[in-house]
């Protein structure tokens, strides 16, 4: 839905402390223009960390579109919290970013028709006028992606956006989103292998204090992945190992650092 | 709320009646409600009079107070000097006794209602700032970042994120203020007025009509519940998508 082509992302960090952890030192990693790249690693390790520096959130380190150009302005973010405002209703949630910018009133009527046409490929087209509190987790999750597409930004950084939601639908929402952001700039940070072997164009793998980035091979085909492939099941469990592996080394150096 | 704690009121109006007639308590010292009931209706003209004249102290009180504080509560929030000039000082005009300053307020602003809107503006305006400024810097850090990464205007997020999201507590503290707004006023009739239900009590106290002080008093009570439960209620239609957690009794 974005009119300009996606940039890719560059960032170096040369050092990087917080909670009084090293988190990066000398990180330096590129994500691809127009793909998705899906972080993998245990709790703590800094992928949260990472998409809020790249979101200009957190100082420290150098972030670059790779076209030149600033980031600022060309980023939208989704959380693990749908952060819909609870006074607003469905649409004026998703139409949150225009409002909060002042836009002209000269673009409103196209603005609405779009977010109404976008809702209802979501499913939402009947709860337009509904506050959040009467949607269920999933609903929500839908009216922050439509108000994340709906900023028509290039980059989409998504923080577990999936994670707090039942396996339906999850496999649902992240159909959707994988359709519906296809030519975007993607960092999704993820707890879940599968998750990441699903939607993925390129995996990696954070570990380590200070981190280490190691790619993995995507599965074969398109994102979103069929979940029965053989492949792709295969690959979850040998991840699941590593990643429980690092979770463990990870929470011993914790329980020997000073 | 239903019927029961009418049956509680009733119950002790009763209990006090028969307290009454056991002591044998004579009327200048301890009327029963029975007694209050009659000079509330043979002297209602009077009552009523005087009584408008604290509702409207007390009305306007709430209004302006209310206003000035919720104004004060957006500055300090949108303007960071009026944070550190003024914060500290708002903070230590709390140690001075409100009540304090009655006499002076007679003597600045006159025996009118001027003086006593002023001593219920005093004592209001406190809690309705300190409750809403505390609601406007407790906004959700994600709705913060979330609105930065949309690059919003600032103007745009004090309005349509912080504030909002600070109307339950603008609510508790337009509570507060409700139930203390009266006291201001009528410590205001006390030190020096010409009419008003303070006004009215402390003379009908000075010639022993204490079934008038009394009565007085019930349409204090009142006019203060009245006053609570409409404040509760405006401040429960201010924030609709609010639930309710408690259940209902």
């Amino acid at each position: 839905m974005a009119h300009e082509p996606p940039p890719g992302i560059s960032v170096s960090v040369p050092r990087l402390v917080f909670g009084g952890t090293l988190l990066f030192a000398d990180l330096s990693c590129r994500f691809a223009a127009g793909a998705w790249t899906c972080l993998l690693g245990p709790s703590g390790v800094g992928k949260t960390t990472l998409l809020r520096l790249i979101a200009g959130l957190v100082e420290g380190g150098r972030v670059e579109a790779d076209d030149g150009r600033p980031l600022a302005g060309r980023i939208a973010l989704m959380a693990q919290q749908d952060l819909l405002l609870p006074w607003l209703n469905v649409l004026d949630n998703s139409l949150l970013g225009h409002r909060l910018r002042g836009e002209g009133a000269g673009e409103r009527a196209k603005r609405e028709r779009r977010a109404r046409e976008l809702l209802a490929r979501l499913g939402l087209g009947h709860r337009l006028s509904a506050l959040p509190a009467e949607l269920s987790g999933g609903m929500r999750q839908r009216v922050a992606l439509a108000r994340t597409l709906l900023e028509e930004r290039p980059v989409v950084l998504m923080d577990e956006p999936f994670s707090a939601l039942d396996a339906i639908s999850r496999h649902r929402l992240q159909d959707m989103a994988a359709g519906l952001l296809d030519r975007h700039t993607v960092l999704l940070v993820t707890h879940s292998p599968l998750e990441a072997l699903r939607l993925g164009h390129r995996i990696l793998v954070m570990g380590g204090q200070p981190v280490t980035l190691r790619e993995i091979a995507a599965p074969p085909g398109p994102p979103p992945r069929p979940l029965g492939d053989p492949a792709l099941l295969a690959l979850e469990a040998e991840l699941l190992e590593e990643l429980a592996a690092s979770d463990a080394r990870m929470e011993e150096a914790w329980a020997s650092a000073p | 709320m239903g019927v029961r704690p009418l049956i509680t009121a009733l119950g002790l109006l009763v209990c006090w009646q028969l307290l009454v007639w056991a002591t044998g308590a004579p009327p200048y010292i301890l009327p029963g409600p029975l007694a209050v009931g009659r000079v509330l209706l043979a002297r209602g003209d009077l009552l009523l009079e005087h009584a408008l004249v604290t509702a409207t102290e007390i009305l306007l009180g709430i209004l302006i107070g209310s206003l000035v504080g919720a104004a004060s509560a957006i500055l300090l929030t949108a303007w960071a000097p009026a944070r550190r000039w003024l914060m500290p000082l708002l903070v230590v005009s709390q140690a001075l006794p409100v009540f304090a300053l009655a006499p002076l307020l007679v003597l600045w602003l006159g025996y009118g209602m001027a003086s006593k809107i002023a001593m219920a503006v005093l004592i209001i305006y406190f809690p309705v700032t300190a409750a809403f400024f505390d609601g406007l810097r407790r906004t959700d850090p994600g709705w913060l970042e979330l609105a930065r990464v949309m690059n919003a205007r600032p103007l745009a997020v004090l309005w349509r994120i912080r504030l909002p999201a600070a109307l339950p507590a603008l609510g508790s503290g337009l509570r507060v203020a409700a139930s203390v707004a009266p006291i201001g006023a009528v410590v205001g009739e006390w030190v020096g007025s010409s009419a008003g239900l303070g006004y009215l009590m402390l003379h009908a106290n000075a010639r022993m009509q204490v079934d008038l002080v009394f009565a007085a008093l019930f349409l204090l009570a009142l006019m203060a519940l009245a006053l609570y439960f409409a404040v509760d209620r405006a401040a429960r239609r201010l924030v609709p998508w609010q639930r309710e957690t408690l259940p209902e009794t």
